[in-house]
């Protein structure tokens, strides 16, 4: 990669000293640590729930931590506010952004900390400091513009502008490049590359390893909530990290037997679709999918994905084009009757679509069939079917803790209930299944099981469109890759030896050359 | 002619005495709101100003004293609904139901237990109600009488809409209560102390509900009497949906909702159109905005969430 | 141990706990006011339990308040808030008293007409709001309130027209005998109870009916579905505009019922009032007393009925009956906060376990 570290390692800026957060009973760190140097970028790896966040969370002052000790430039701290934090130089860039939408790029790197001439606000000279900033560090923003009104990159920009307004020298970026395109991650990392050059530290908190080792100078690993080590990156190699990270050999790889795909199950021809501000995003889309394959849709987050599962599910209502399953027309029809006419997905959020979390796990179960037999007649629910159904499938799909058919579905650890959502919609054997980051979020057994189950349903010869963010996951259970990018497919290629970069390329919206 | 601009002067004071007690529950309504705690409970509020303005006027002879007790009583009510949405994590609404029961039950019941088991309180001598400005100088009756003869309070209030305003977008106070209302989660990670700029804005709505129930005891009339505060908290609700949530808006939707209830007290001398079709008027205006409206208006984005503090 | 968990556990104790909360704020003020509690809520249960007729005039103060509770309740339960259960209700009792007026229809059917149009009134001015709704995304409390208000005009208006206003009073003038929901004049007088009517025996089969919809229905599955997530609902396959608008249905006609209970049973004709009567939002503490359950309104309906016949009393002891809405309003506000009561008390009764 040919990067330039700009680590001082004679300057500890940040230490994390047997670190112990407890919600309850439980323990979301337990003596955890870690070492920042001055000009260090340094990357936190773990799953999701690892602790990743209690850790930062504890660090920029949202939490107190239960016990330990946090040192900044070698002298202790305690913070009793994310202010406290924020006076002595840490900056957290959150995932999920924090902006206020209606504001202006300034008014929202300026909030809380206001310039102020007399009672009012010094707007003239925050919007001068805003534009210094930003060419500092070369990063463009307009400072009038509204944040609703700014791409998603630029809106990563103001919130690191907005930390270093504050006069940040640790900036902790909580897996900045979940939904960057590419060419934004170069650009994230080449603003990385300015703030560690002007002698400030990074922390990286993320999951993928490609960019720790493209990033990174040291890497910490925690696991289920504890210290695992510390490395140096350019010691190890990827499979190392993943190693460390789960805590035993992974394997990626998924078995499959080979199969040959058979009839045209789901058919899309030039669909035109417009995303919730009325803007088109799906620009002619095509797709099909066969019995007995996996369909990938790889692409990054924003592309026209989100649109086109609703439009294939019935939730979302398009301009134009042709949708059919099995030669039957389901263009705009509701959602009742797609699914009558074949097809059944694994949602993308499964709190939001998924489940009914206040619902019991044996009346989700029921979502798409309680108006028939025998769960129901002449409109009084059988609770006895209902029940003998669920305990069935809670068997059969391994749901813990067992016997949980009446306990409402939130209070399933997130992998139960993306289970439950899949014994449903595999029991529902409709021709066409999409799953859409089914393993979003799970640990890595709960992503073997969604794996497999996904797999098994193209064995059975039912057709599998598999909708992720992750490539890795793409890659690993396609029969066939097709990329979209900004609403069109841009290249289509058979699952086994995909290539990487090439994906990558035509993610981004190149096309391949025929 | 004469007649017809003596019939406007009288608008016009019907309006300007109609105003004061909707904009000063609207101004607090607006603080409540944008920093996103509903508060359904404004009329209750207001009903605790109205008696608690009578029983100091009557008891201090002083018709300031007796007004600024009134907006603290309101503030009392206003930290409730505070501790009980803010702190305890109440659903917003049920809790100002809850106000509208305690404020107007308590008035009556404290009314009661002071004063002979009745209902209303003593009329005032005007000398403890609050001044008009300008008492004496223009004849009696004349245009310019009713037009600038109006109680004191009704010209600060306009002065202070022009405050709100300016709070509002253009100090510190008011961008931290505007984004509060917002992203509570990302004014937090920024240092800004959520439940204090909320708290602050909620006893401020009550202070503010209060001095408007007693501008009707103090000034439009004499007394605290249980049907003085019908609607005026709800209608200054409306006002400040109808008003976008801002100062501004609010002012204006007040103006028009007074200029109804001017409309109301003429014609209900003159007896040509029912008093109760006009008073619908301000609630039919209002439903008539949001459906043409309401797609273009912002609503503060965590207006009504619960927001719990991080430990 | 389990035992002693599950009770922990229970809303009914934490609403226990709410009541005698709200019964001592009550008696507060009632010493600030020089009015001795024992005295004044002595004469508040002696005036309910002293005499059987009392009892009876309890079930017809509850009657109207469980249609409301039921009504609200069951707009918890499907997910929207029914705050103008109130204007529901004073449309259905204008719509019933003036066909109570009006028309000219044998015993029995008269009643019926009446009770069904108010129903179907109550339904329709609930469904305007749930069309604002859904068709424009206007949030229902807010309509509630101002269709709360237009109803409170309008029904003062209709009682001052011609045919309906009786000259010189402030009211309307009688229903007809057949639209009335009274029982049977000896059964009255037995009881000794001039307003006894069938309302409450309505009401309770109404709860039962609510019941059944809420817990055994495929009704009440897409109703509930649609209430606690809208989107998961969609997504399999049910109608969710349309559900919430059977919601506001169903809900609305238990006020409108309500109301024509109220009028048809012990009132007998309209008024004009200076504010609103509160009918609906005492329905709000009857469904929140009752934990939003069809069956628990039925009780928090009797008690809420029993505290304000109890109350129109307590001026014989110079107790202002308003003591009643403080002890009400605070019960509101302690229910509305029992969840931090709870963990507060589920937490403690754990460290105590530790221990």
């Amino acid at each position: 990669m040919g990067r330039t570290s700009h680590m001082d390692e004679s300057k500890v800026v940040i230490q994390m000293k047997d670190i112990v957060k407890k919600f309850g009973d439980f323990t979301a760190n337990d003596h955890i640590n870690l070492t920042v140097h001055k000009g260090e970028v340094h990357a936190i790896l773990g799953e999701n729930g690892a602790g990743k966040s209690t850790m930062m969370n504890v660090l920029c002052g949202l939490y107190k931590p239960t016990s330990g000790q946090i040192f900044i430039n070698e002298k202790e701290v305690h913070f009793n506010s994310p202010k406290d934090a924020i006076d002595i130089g840490i900056g957290m860039v959150h995932q999920h952004f924090m902006l206020i939408q209606p504001f202006t790029v300034t008014e929202n790197i300026i909030l809380g900390m206001e310039p102020t001439k007399g009672l009012s606000v010094d707007k003239a000279t925050a919007r001068k400091k805003v534009l210094e900033l930003s060419e500092r560090y070369g990063m463009k923003v307009d400072p009038d513009a509204k944040i609703e009104d700014i791409s998603v990159g630029m809106q990563q920009r103001v919130e690191i502008l907005k930390v270093l307004y504050r006069g940040a020298e640790t900036l902790i970026l909580d897996e900045p490049t979940a939904s960057l395109t590419p060419q934004e991650i170069e650009g994230l990392m080449e603003i990385i590359d300015n703030l560690t050059a002007d002698g400030k530290s990074i922390i990286l908190i993320t999951h993928k390893l490609k960019e720790i080792t493209a990033s990174s100078d040291n890497c910490t690993i925690i696991r289920q909530g504890k210290y695992i080590r510390t490395v140096k990156v350019s010691d190890v190699n990827e499979n190392d990290l993943a190693a460390m990270m789960v805590g035993r050999d992974v394997n990626f790889k998924v078995d499959k037997k080979d199969m040959e795909p058979g009839e045209v199950v789901l058919e899309v021809d030039d669909l035109h679709a417009k995303d919730y501000r009325g803007v088109e995003i799906l620009k002619g889309f095509h797709l099909n999918v066969r019995r007995g394959e996996i369909v990938g849709l790889a692409g990054v987050d924003g592309n026209g994905q989100t649109e086109l599962v609703e439009v294939l599910t019935g939730l979302r209502k398009a301009e134009s084009g042709k949708v059919t399953v099995l030669g039957k027309d389901v263009f705009n029809k509701s959602p009742k009757e797609t699914f009558a006419n074949g097809i059944s997905s694994i949602p993308a959020d499964r709190q939001k679509h998924g489940l009914i979390l206040e619902f019991s796990n044996e009346d989700n179960l029921i979502l798409q069939h309680f108006e028939e037999e025998p769960f129901s007649n002449h409109g009084i629910l059988n609770r006895k079917a209902i029940k003998k159904h669920a305990e069935k499938l809670i068997e059969k799909f391994d749901v813990r803790p067992r016997g949980c058919a009446e306990a409402p579905a939130g209070t399933l650890s997130g992998g139960n209930q993306q289970k439950v959502i899949i014994a449903r919609e595999v029991t529902n054997d409709k021709e066409l299944l999409i799953a859409v980051n089914p393993t979003r979020g799970l640990d890595v057994g709960a992503i073997e099981f969604v794996h497999k189950y996904l797999v098994e349903q193209r064995n059975k010869n039912r057709a599998v469109l598999l909708v992720s963010f992750e490539l890795d996951e793409i890659m690993s259970l396609s029969d066939r890759i097709e990329v979209i990018f900004d609403g069109q497919i841009t290249g289509s290629v058979p699952g086994k030896d995909a290539d990487e970069k090439e994906l990558g390329f035509m993610m981004a919206g190149g096309k391949t050359n025929e | 002619m004469n007649g017809l601009i003596k019939d406007l002067g009288l608008l016009i004071n019907a309006t300007l005495i109609a105003t004061p007690p909707l904009l000063l529950a609207a101004l607090g309504s607006c603080f409540s709101e944008r920093c996103g705690v509903v508060n359904i409970g404004i009329e209750g509020m207001m009903t605790i100003g109205a008696f608690t303005g009578a029983v100091m006027g009557l008891t201090t002879g002083n018709g300031w004293i007796a007004f600024l007790c009134a907006g603290l009583a309101g503030a009392l009510f206003g930290l409730i609904h505070a501790f009980v949405c803010i702190s305890c994590h109440a659903d917003q609404t049920i809790a100002g139901t809850a106000i509208n029961f305690l404020g107007p039950g308590l008035a009556l019941f404290l009314c009661k237990a002071m004063y002979n088991n009745s209902s209303d309180t003593p009329a005032m001598d005007p000398s403890c109600k609050l001044p008009k400005l300008f008492e004496g100088v223009f004849p009696t009756g004349s245009f310019w009488n009713n037009v600038l003869n109006v109680y004191a309070v009704a010209y600060l209030v306009f002065i202070l809409a022009f405050v709100c305003w300016f709070v509002f977008y253009k100090t510190k106070f008011g961008a931290h209560l505007r984004a509060v209302g917002e992203h509570p989660e990302a004014c937090e990670s920024l240092g800004i102390d959520v439940y204090k700029v909320r708290y602050t804005c909620v006893i401020l709505s009550g202070f503010f509900a209060g001095l408007g129930g007693a501008f009707v005891t103090l000034a439009t009339i004499n007394q605290f009497r249980p049907s003085v505060i019908v609607g005026q908290g709800f209608i200054a609700i409306a006002a400040v949906i109808f008003g976008k949530f801002s100062p501004e808006g609010a002012t204006k939707a007040c103006l028009l909702f007074g200029l109804c209830s001017g409309i109301k007290s003429l014609a209900a001398q003159s007896n040509v159109v029912s008093p109760n079709l006009i008073s619908m008027i301000p609630y039919v205006v209002t439903i008539i905005a949001l459906v043409l409206f309401v797609g273009k208006a912002h609503t503060p984005a965590a207006n009504g969430k619960i927001f719990v503090k991080s430990k | 141990m389990n035992k002693k968990k599950s009770i922990l556990e229970s809303n009914v104790l934490y609403t226990i706990v709410a009541i005698i909360a709200g019964f001592l704020v009550g008696a507060i003020f009632l010493l600030i006011a020089g009015i001795s509690p024992a005295v004044a809520y002595g004469k508040l249960f002696d005036s309910i339990f002293s005499k059987p007729k009392y009892l009876v005039w309890t079930l017809v103060y509850a009657s109207p308040l469980i249609f409301t509770g039921l009504s609200v309740a069951f707009s918890f339960r499907t997910g929207v808030f029914n705050i103008g259960a109130e204007g529901q209700f004073v449309i259905g009792s204008l719509v019933a008293c003036v066909l109570g007026i009006v028309l000219k229809l044998p015993p029995v059917l008269h009643a019926l007409v009446c009770l069904v149009a108010a129903a179907a009134a109550g339904c329709i001015w609930s469904l305007i709001v749930g069309v604002l709704k859904v068709k424009r995304g206007i949030h229902e409390v807010l309509s509630f309130i101002m269709f709360n208000w237009i109803a409170f005009y309008l029904s003062n208006y209709v009682v001052n027209l011609p045919g309906i206003h009786r000259e010189s009073s402030e009211a309307t003038l009688d229903i007809a005998e057949n639209a009335r929901l009274l029982l049977p004049e000896g059964i009255r007088k037995a009881l000794d109870c001039n307003a006894a009517h069938w309302g409450i025996l309505f009401a309770v089969i109404a709860a039962v009916v609510i019941w059944v919809i809420i817990e055994k229905t495929t009704l009440g599955y897409k109703l509930k579905a649609v209430g606690f997530n809208r989107n998961c609902a969609q997504y399999g396959g049910i109608n969710a505009d349309g559900s919430v608008l059977t919601a506001l249905g169903i809900s609305g006609l238990l006020s409108g019922l309500g109301g024509a209970v109220q009028v048809l049973g012990m009132a007998g004709r309209l008024s004009q009032f200076a504010g609103q009567e509160g009918f609906g939002f005492e329905g709000i503490t009857v469904a929140l007393i009752g934990g939003s359950n069809p069956i628990g309104c039925i009780f928090s309906g009797i008690f809420y009925g029993a505290m304000k016949y109890g109350g129109s009393k307590l001026s014989i002891v110079k107790a202002p009956s308003e003591v009643v809405d403080i002890i009400m309003g605070c019960v509101v506000l302690l229910i509305a906060i029992s969840h931090v009561f709870k963990v507060f008390v589920l937490n403690a009764a754990k460290k105590k376990e530790a221990k």
